[in-house]
């Protein structure tokens, strides 16, 4: 769960904080990449992801709880049939924020948030080999077992499984992402 | 209405001014190869707008 905010609210009054990142949520949605200043990215982010999470249920109730945010029935039609359906293998984290330079005028710190439209690594692995992890599945057999004998052991395997693969992924992509950057950076200097 | 009841010296004066000074301001540099221009840490590039390897604003 994010944190209370703390503080004044944007805009000064709750009313219009909630009408602010009402349409800053649907400009996100709208666009798939905003603007705006640092503050407002970091309040946007939890109200953002929560309606994403709603649309992934994608539902009537859901649909009818997203429409007392976002008022635009355009938008949240996108956010039903797209954004919803393509986080449907990513368990939150589905936006990202990068600080940029600040605003010229009043030097506010200015930020983009985005929807991340990558893929996660864990994913593009299981569609290439058309399986799932052992411990995705040994995390899913444990929660049901737990409660039983096997704590100490089902507490303590997935633990050593995600330290493992950990360390393999860790090892493994930094030997790949220097190649690839790159290639990326030089591919990105041709274009601009 | 206060009202100063001394002239300021011009010494005071000056003191006072030369204590205004500007900070020098962090920089690194760009993380992209082709670019490596100084930019502030945490913040996309302003002259290629790159950041850990993404295109995150249009480059300046």
């Amino acid at each position: 769960m994010p944190t209370p905010t703390k503080g004044a609210r944007l805009g000064g009054s709750p009313s219009h904080e909630r009408l602010m990142l009402a349409n800053l949520a649907t400009s996100l949605f709208e666009h798939g990449r905003i603007k705006t200043t640092e503050a407002k990215a970091k309040r946007l982010r939890p109200v953002a992801e929560r309606l994403i999470t709603k649309s992934k249920k994608g539902d009537l109730h859901n649909r009818r709880e997203v429409m007392k945010t976002i008022r635009d029935k355009d938008v949240v039609h996108k956010l039903f049939a797209e954004i919803g359906p393509f986080f449907a293998d990513r368990n939150g984290g589905y936006t990202r924020i990068t600080k940029t330079m600040p605003r010229k005028g009043d030097n506010a710190p200015m930020a983009v948030i985005e929807l991340v439209n990558e893929k996660t690594a864990t994913a593009e692995a299981e569609a290439a080999r058309g399986t799932r992890f052992a411990k995705d599945e040994a995390g899913s057999g444990s929660a049901e077992v737990q409660g039983g004998k096997e704590e100490p052991q089902a507490t303590e395997n997935p633990e050593v499984a995600e330290s493992t693969q950990g360390v393999s992924s860790s090892d493994q992509e930094p030997a790949e992402g220097s190649r690839e950057t790159v290639e990326n950076d030089l591919e990105s200097k041709d274009e601009s | 209405m206060a009202v100063p009841k001394h002239k300021m010296s011009r010494s005071n004066t000056r003191h006072r001014r030369s204590q205004w000074k500007a900070s020098v301001p962090t920089l690194v540099k760009c993380s992209n190869r082709a670019c490596r221009e100084s930019k502030p840490p945490h913040v996309a590039c302003p002259s290629c707008g790159q950041y850990g390897g993404r295109q995150v604003a249009e480059p300046a």
